[in-house]
């Protein structure tokens, strides 16, 4: 159990999907500019990468591994991110309407998103057991919320300081983002 | 709208240069700019892709119907991307090796699909092929000229053809945070802003 935590905590703090591990970037600055976005992201992304994490690491032991497609792997995680996306969302649609609002446009952008096929390679890559999988697809994403919601926080504070015109935009929005990326830095050697 | 090869290909190299211009495909932009030789190396893989997958989403996108397309650009991608990394396995071992899962993450580089969707499905083979072109030399100039900024403060050598150049001289003491992730973040946000102050003129 404590192997567990202990994986988690790594995950979350110190290795950082987008502060340490550079993953999932572009949706990082797109989603980041206002509080709502960034929540309806986080949460999105965290129920899709969950569901990716699972369900590639059962494709890569029972089908790619048993019948010695690895060099296949790139192609066929695509094909499942895509098509558990396109599936969630029309669950979600049909069954719980409310969520669906609430996520909106944001499932759609996840299909792109590096961080879920990212998080998918890992796993695969380092050999995990698929209660390690799940444990680290779940921290993860949890990682990717708190650095998306914290930033857009800090965002929404940069609307209201007068900053240099050439710096206006993403050239600042990269400076805060390497200073957040500083504060986690101190996490590592925590563990 | 009649715009020459020469304008296609050069609108790439700075008028819509990845990833300062059109801030897609970040990831790789960050993680692999730790050196100049990696920067370069990944900028070429990615042209590679571009470059074949708008060669063909353009040869096919007659065929192609337009409800699904998306999920057959990604398919076109996906495949050459599994080339480059059987490729580079096989003849850049080492290169491979340091790259590691940013190459397979090329597939969800926004910046290949970004250029199948927004330009090779509406225009012609060769069209696409020098928009390619251009876009990945583009991709690949911005890659190395990050790296070679990082690699040049974090650690005071430049390593071109694996020859490591002390450009420094020894009492230059290292800036380690450089070649770190909030480096990265900091160095690409003050480039971006050097190129905005360029434009603006």
């Amino acid at each position: 159990m404590g192997d567990y935590i202990v994986l988690a905590i790594s995950c979350i703090l110190i290795n950082n999907i987008l502060l340490a591990q550079y993953l999932g970037n572009c949706p990082f600055l797109g989603t980041s500019k206002k509080m709502e976005t960034a929540v309806g992201m986080a949460m999105a992304v965290v129920f899709v990468l969950v569901l990716a994490g699972v369900i590639t690491w059962i494709v890569n032991t029972f089908i790619l591994q048993r019948f010695g497609l690895e060099y296949l792997r790139t192609l066929s995680f695509i094909l499942v991110i895509a098509a558990l996306v396109q599936f969630v969302e029309m669950f979600l649609k049909k069954s719980i309407p409310a969520l669906y609002a609430g996520l909106g446009i944001f499932l759609p952008l996840i299909t792109t998103n590096c961080a879920v096929m990212g998080v998918c390679l890992i796993n695969v890559n380092e050999e995990y057991t698929f209660l390690q999988a799940l444990v680290t697809s779940f921290s993860y994403a949890v990682g990717f919320g708190l650095a998306l919601i914290l930033f857009a926080g800090v965002r929404e504070r940069i609307l209201l300081a007068r900053v240099p015109k050439p710096l206006q935009d993403t050239s600042i929005a990269l400076v805060t983002a390497g200073i957040l990326s500083l504060t986690f830095f101190a996490f590592k050697g925590m563990v | 709208m009649a715009k020459t090869l020469v304008q296609e290909f050069t609108k790439g190299l700075w008028d819509e240069i990845p990833p300062f211009r059109l801030v897609l495909g970040l990831c790789p932009v960050l993680a692999v700019t730790k050196t100049v030789e990696n920067g370069i190396g990944m900028g070429l893989a990615t042209t590679f892709v571009l470059v074949c997958s708008n060669i063909l989403v353009s040869s096919l996108r007659k065929v192609i119907p337009p409800k699904v397309r998306i999920a057959c650009f990604i398919i076109i991608i996906a495949t050459f991307v599994t080339v480059v990394e059987l490729v580079m396995q096989a003849f850049t071992y080492p290169l491979f090796l340091k790259l590691g899962i940013f190459i397979p993450l090329i597939v969800v580089n926004c910046i290949v699909l970004g250029r199948a969707e927004a330009f090779a499905s509406k225009n012609g083979i060769i069209a696409s092929l020098a928009d390619g072109l251009g876009i990945g030399i583009g991709f690949t100039l911005a890659l190395g000229a990050l790296g070679a900024v990082r690699e040049l403060f974090g650690t005071g050598i430049l390593t071109i053809w694996e020859k490591p150049i002390q450009i420094f001289g020894p009492s230059f003491q290292p800036f380690t945070f450089m070649i770190e992730a909030p480096g990265a973040f900091i160095c690409l946000g003050l480039m971006l802003c050097v190129m905005n102050m360029m434009g603006s003129k």
